[in-house]
């Protein structure tokens, strides 16, 4: 009796093979969403090696730490807390978004419709959070696609003069510290420094590539981010007009847009790594 | 997979939890590293490697955790997540690759930077041409 069951088994896992069904047990749209998002996995994983391709090729680099210190409300000096918070939402909204495929499974449309706009809350938060982010870096610290206002020190010195907020003259500073070049009334104002080998210089500007890098990686995500709120918006729309009802397959739409979320979330992890862990 | 309202709720605070829990040790990893926890520890080079390491890995278990249980990976049939998995092992490739052209970029930066500008012997101009930029100097 055992041995028959084995044997229809292994029937049964040929005929899957013979056309006219899934041999993956999963519907089209599920398995080309999959392939979709290992397609765009590559876009990402390509865009962030070529990051630390240029990062490995230059003597220095801005330190992430120095450079993602401030937070809205004044707040500056507070390493990575920011982009933490960030994560956080992205986090959290991905966990929303599970609750929405359960309730799926259930049946049961309010809840789907709920934890939906539960997610779609989440996702705009982090896009808010983005904007806040951009601007900053834009408007006040200056930074541009092809200019880089942060540098780091190759070697240790002293400043000479000051600029007013958190450098004074006769301030220390050591090798592979950073610094954030100036700008008032459209000029910048490169501090002068002693090298301690006697020799005096100017703060240079970082490597250019930083600011391209930074605004097009994040930027991608963040339009990734934007679809996905969007997709989720009609798929909420479609559940409560109650189109998947007939359906009857667990609301497979919101499983399929449940797995490009949680991709965004995917990425999210690994930009958080390479742009401010490492 | 059909589960009970609260046995879904445990599962997603759970994976929260662990996510967060996650992350929160990467940050405080991070910025040990950089020395804002203990000052002074970003002068050692080794720890720059560890640390990092110990963040790749952690982001790794993250990215498991989040395709494995949120994405239900671990659900699917096996062909279905060998068909997604394996190609990506082609990155281990890639990051290897790149990094290390990366690296010789930087070590021949110098040589770029101050490159001699070459010169044609007089007496080989016939045979080997003009340099392409003195050519379009002759132009204007």
């Amino acid at each position: 009796m055992a041995e028959e069951l084995i044997q229809e088994e292994e029937v049964q896992e040929k005929d899957n093979w013979s056309g006219g069904k899934s041999p993956f047990k999963a519907s089209y749209g599920k398995i080309m969403m999959w392939y979709f998002l290992l397609s765009d996995a590559f876009t990402f994983a390509g865009l962030l090696i070529a990051y630390g391709a240029l990062r490995f090729s230059t003597p220095s680099w801005p330190v992430p730490d120095f450079v993602f210190s401030t937070a809205p409300f004044g707040i500056s000096g507070a390493p990575l807390i920011f982009v933490t918070i960030m994560s956080f939402v992205l986090i959290i909204s991905s966990g929303t978004m599970v609750r929405a495929v359960q309730e799926g499974h259930r049946e049961n449309k309010n809840g789907i419709v709920f934890w939906l706009l539960m997610t779609i809350l989440g996702g705009a938060a982090f896009l808010g959070c983005q904007a806040w982010e951009w601007n900053n870096l834009i408007s006040e610290e200056h930074m541009t696609l092809y200019t880089n206002p942060f540098g780091t020190h190759t070697e240790d010195g002293v400043y000479l003069e000051g600029d007013g907020h958190h450098v004074e003259a006769g301030d220390e500073f050591h090798a592979g510290e950073s610094y954030l070049i100036h700008k008032h009334d459209g000029e910048w104002h490169p501090l002068k420094y002693q090298t301690e080998s006697g020799a005096q210089k100017e703060q240079q500007f970082g490597p250019k590539a930083f600011g391209a890098l930074f605004f097009f990686i994040t930027g991608f995500h963040g339009f990734h981010v934007f679809s996905g709120v969007v997709f989720l918006f009609i798929i909420m729309l479609n559940v409560a007009s109650g189109i998947y009802v007939k359906r009857k397959n667990g609301y497979e739409m919101v499983e399929k847009v449940g797995l490009y979320w949680h991709f965004v979330d995917l990425v999210w992890v690994f930009v958080f790594l390479v742009f401010y862990l490492l | 997979m059909e589960m009970s309202r609260e046995e879904g709720i445990k599962k997603v605070t759970k994976g929260l939890f662990i996510l967060g829990a996650v992350t929160l040790a990467e940050v405080f990893i991070s910025l040990l590293g950089k020395g804002h926890i203990i000052p002074g520890l970003e002068q050692y080079s080794f720890l720059f490697i560890i640390t990092g390491l110990a963040m790749v890995i952690l982001s790794l278990y993250k990215a498991y955790f989040i395709v494995y249980e949120f994405m239900h990976l671990r659900y699917e049939v096996k062909g279905l997540a060998l068909t997604v998995l394996l190609p990506t092992v082609l990155l281990i490739w890639g990051l290897i690759a790149f990094l290390w052209e990366g690296n010789t970029w930087g070590d021949r930066r110098e040589e770029v930077q101050y490159e001699i500008p070459y010169e044609v012997d007089e007496e080989l101009k016939d045979e080997v041409g003009v340099p392409m930029d003195e050519m379009s100097n002759d132009e204007e």
